[in-house]
């Protein structure tokens, strides 16, 4: 078989088995999140917490419950790294400085997984796993609780409850995430991921250097990092590295499981609103961008162009020979479209044009399918805006799901979309205006401003991938990626949160002749449509500087 | 007495943090770590080591270097990738180089400093291992936009009205004087050597292609650093490049050594998943026990 055969059959398998399992996953998501019973181990975990399981919250308690239990993380993890070198299976590593430690704990609590470290040389076993792959399952579950309370604020009715956020919180993280994490870190060892505390064998090589083979609970945290879209690596290497990701079936393993719970979601949502339709219109629009991104950029990695692949022969630096570029590129593609960031291959080497298409898919603000809930909140964002769009034209109120979208609806939703581009652009322009941090950059010219370019992206929508030549383990870079990393999780959680208390106060309006049919093609390509010119364009100012100019020359 | 609901809050996120680190920080990866001591997951969970009779010399997932303490290759091994991981193949350094695709012009070493050997562009390091590989295995190891003395050629092109008008001067921007230039004349003006400090940013930076191949002798991963720096496999190609000369090495036949490397080649998992791969450091063990060498 030619290895673009291969490579097409790799992301058509991924497709098909994607879509078969959309309804359990989504069905069965839908009851976690919708049952009123509470199993013996909750009830156990609710007592300790101290919150009545039944009792309910309006959007400003639910945002300030999301909040709380942020700011305590980001402070525990915080601590957790500052002490490291006084606990167990530190093996040695001393404290983390206080500017890293601060960049680690906002970029693992908001689901960013950004590292200006290197997980073997940094982060002992039990700040990986008793810190780090917390946040991991955490920070999947608030986002995905979040997703939850919009979507009760467009199913229900005159009211202001929203649903308890603890009770989702614990329900998503020990319901969802834990059983697939369980048996997905299985199969991972079957594949030859490690799971050990050990701190790693000093041994001579065949040709008689040493060589230091690493230990540690890679598996368990691998897992979690795929599956809550968060990304964090155990190593530097990421899921380069043959521990983390050791054959080419469980490269396909990870980008599945990257994946399958953002594009399961909307199935959730089509339950949730009484009408699966618009889950599959949601799911449909997801997925016309994520295959498009990926055989794009699969294409553009293919072909190679640019000075030193052509001198190559092909697009292989920084890409694993168990892999092979296309895999890889699909791998990127995923890693990018979901907040994941985890990288089996790296982008700065990519070709000019490819290294934009990941960009490019952050850029567009992680919907297709997008980081576990957040994918969901941000895509239905972008549906109130094209509902919004398409009332213009016609000159009517628009509506969505019987919620009509007034003034306050239309506020909420334009400062959702207005955050990163503006974290993104400004982060990037003061780095490039500072002459110490331009010094960051590992490569230079055109090339140089996209690394600076794909880190306040990167930080800005959460997703902690990067074109990692630049060095950013500096105060100003963990403060100011810190920052954003922040403000682009939790301003765009206010609004939501907004958003939903004001759509669930509303009486739903009955359907007319005139109302937008939200669960047909046309529907789906305006929304599809509205992602690309709303948000894409934005940013093209700054990407024909960056790989554009590098690549069209 | 009542807590105010901001400090209770807070309380409860403190609480439910410490118990969901209880089952996900400490239960779950122990109970994970305890189920991978089951016979058949315990070799992998501890990483896969590989023996050389009792001694442990490495992991059949983690690869190594098969060089000299110069980093020379020991002809009667096959050779693994470049490696960015540190000193090269370093588990605790992992890395790619995360050099871009037009990164093409070098840093040049300061002659007045014999420490200083420069900082090479990446077209420049695919360029001279093109030729060191080409060298070790008896083929032609050129590749188009590298010069024959193996670095990348390319040239500072400047006009006379920036990027417009005629060419005023040319230099090649990788040889460092008194280097020859891979090409005398560009656009009917001499092409010069470059020299350490001179400032050339006003010129245009011009790779030429040159007549090398399209497809080269020395195939591509060989030329280019894995993204872990620790990749355990070459492709197929670059093994059958190098059986001839290990085979010869090791005073056996190619299809004796050919047997030994298709035994440790990895196909496309389901026939359509990655790409075909060659374990190195099981290869060589493998050729260590059948066909010792016997140094002359």
């Amino acid at each position: 078989m030619s290895p673009t055969a291969a490579g097409v059959i790799f992301i058509a398998s991924l497709v098909v088995v994607l879509a078969l399992v959309y309804k359990p996953l989504g069905d069965y998501m839908y009851r976690v999140v919708s049952r009123t019973k509470h199993s013996v181990v909750e009830r156990g975990i609710y007592r300790v917490i101290g919150v009545n399981p039944d009792g309910e919250q309006t959007w400003g308690v639910y945002a300030r419950s999301v909040l709380a239990f942020s700011v305590i993380s980001i402070l525990f993890l915080y601590l957790f790294q500052r002490v490291q070198s006084h606990l167990w299976l530190s093996l040695g590593f001393t404290n983390v400085t206080p500017s890293l430690s601060w960049n680690t704990a906002v970029s693992f609590v908001t689901n960013t997984n950004w590292q200006a470290y290197s997980g073997e040389s940094t982060m002992g076993h039990l700040v990986q796993m008793a810190g780090l792959a917390v946040q991991n399952f955490v920070s999947a579950a608030v986002g995905i609780s979040v997703a939850v309370a919009l979507v009760r604020g467009f199913a229900r009715r005159r009211t202001n409850q929203l649903g308890n956020f603890w009770v989702d919180l614990v329900r998503i993280s020990i319901r969802i995430l834990l059983p697939m994490a369980v048996i997905s870190a299985i199969v991972l060892i079957a594949g030859g991921a490690i799971q050990n505390l050990s701190a790693g064998h000093d041994i001579t090589t065949v040709a008689g250097a040493t060589q230091h083979v690493t230990g540690g609970p890679v598996a368990s945290q691998e897992v979690i990092k795929e599956l809550g879209t968060n990304g964090g690596g155990f190593y530097n290497a990421n899921s380069a590295h043959p521990f983390e990701n050791p054959a080419s079936w469980t490269n396909w393993l990870e980008v599945f499981l990257l994946l399958v719970i953002s594009f399961s979601l909307p199935r959730t949502f089509g339950r949730m609103v009484g009408s699966n339709k618009q889950g599959y219109a949601i799911v449909s629009a997801m997925a016309i961008m994520a295959v498009g991104s990926i055989v794009v950029l699969n294409v553009l990695q293919g072909m190679h162009h640019g000075t030193v692949p052509q001198a190559v022969g092909a697009a292989t630096e920084g890409t694993e020979s168990r892999f092979g570029v296309l895999n890889s590129a699909t791998f990127a593609g995923a890693t990018t479209l979901t907040s994941t960031g985890a990288v089996d291959s790296f982008h700065d080497s990519y070709t000019s044009l490819g290294g934009a298409i990941p960009m490019a898919n952050m850029m567009l603000g992680e919907v297709a399918p997008g980081g576990t809930g957040s994918g969901l909140y941000g895509i239905l964002i972008l549906a109130v805006i094209t509902v919004f769009v398409a009332g213009l034209m016609v000159g009517r109120t628009p509506e969505y799901l019987g919620k009509k979208i007034g003034a306050r609806e239309v506020k909420f939703a334009s400062l959702y979309i207005l955050t990163t581009p503006t974290l993104v652009l400004v982060g990037a322009a003061f780095a490039m205006a500072l002459g110490g941090e331009r010094a960051s950059m590992l490569n230079t010219g055109a090339h140089g401003l996209s690394e600076v370019l794909y880190a306040f992206t990167s930080a800005s929508n959460n997703n902690g991938s990067a074109f990692a030549g630049i060095g950013v383990n500096t105060t100003w870079y963990n403060t100011a990626l810190g920052l954003a990393m922040l403000l682009g999780r939790f301003l765009p959680i206010v609004f939501v949160m907004g958003l939903a208390g004001s759509l669930a106060k509303q009486k739903p309006v009955p359907e007319s002749t005139g109302t937008l049919k939200t669960h047909q093609p046309l529907f789906v390509g305006m929304l599809v449509g509205v992602t690309l010119v709303v948000v894409l364009l934005t940013y093209l100012p700054a990407l024909a500087l960056g790989p554009l100019a590098e690549g069209v020359h | 007495m009542r807590l105010p609901s901001w400090i209770s809050q807070h309380l409860a996120a403190l609480r439910a943090l410490l118990v969901l680190t209880v089952v996900l920080g400490i239960v779950y990866p122990l109970v994970i770590t305890g189920v991978a001591q089951i016979p058949g997951l315990k070799h992998n969970a501890d990483g896969s080591m590989v023996k050389a009779g009792d001694t442990t010399v490495g992991s059949s997932l983690i690869g190594q270097s098969f060089t000299d303490k110069d980093g020379n290759p020991l002809v009667q091994y096959f050779q693994s990738r470049p490696s960015a991981a540190g000193d090269g193949y370093d588990p605790t350094s992992t890395s790619a180089s995360n050099l871009g695709p037009e990164s093409v012009v070098d840093t040049l070493p300061d002659p007045a400093n014999k420490d200083d050997t420069g900082t090479p562009s990446l077209l420049t390091q695919v360029c001279s291992r093109s030729l060191a590989v080409g060298q070790l295995e008896g083929v032609d190891g050129s590749r188009p936009f590298c010069t024959s003395d193996g670095v990348g050629a390319v040239l500072a092109v400047f006009y006379r009205d920036g990027s417009t008008g005629p060419v005023t001067r040319v230099v090649s921007l990788n040889q460092e004087c008194p280097a020859t230039p891979f090409i005398s004349e560009y656009k009917g003006v001499k092409v010069e050597c470059a020299t350490f400090g001179d400032d050339y940013s006003k010129g245009v930076v011009t790779p030429i292609r040159g007549d090398a191949p399209d497809h080269p002798a020395v195939p591509s991963d060989a030329v280019t650093a894995s993204g872990s720096g620790l990749d355990p496999q070459i492709s197929v190609a670059y093994a059958d490049l190098q059986a001839s000369r290990v085979a010869r090495e090791r005073g056996t036949s190619v299809d004796n050594v050919k047997k030994i490397v298709s035994q440790y080649t990895t196909g496309r998992a389901l026939g359509f998943m990655g790409e075909p791969a060659v374990n190195v450091l099981q290869v060589n063990l493998a050729l260590d026990k059948q066909y010792p060498y016997h140094q002359n």
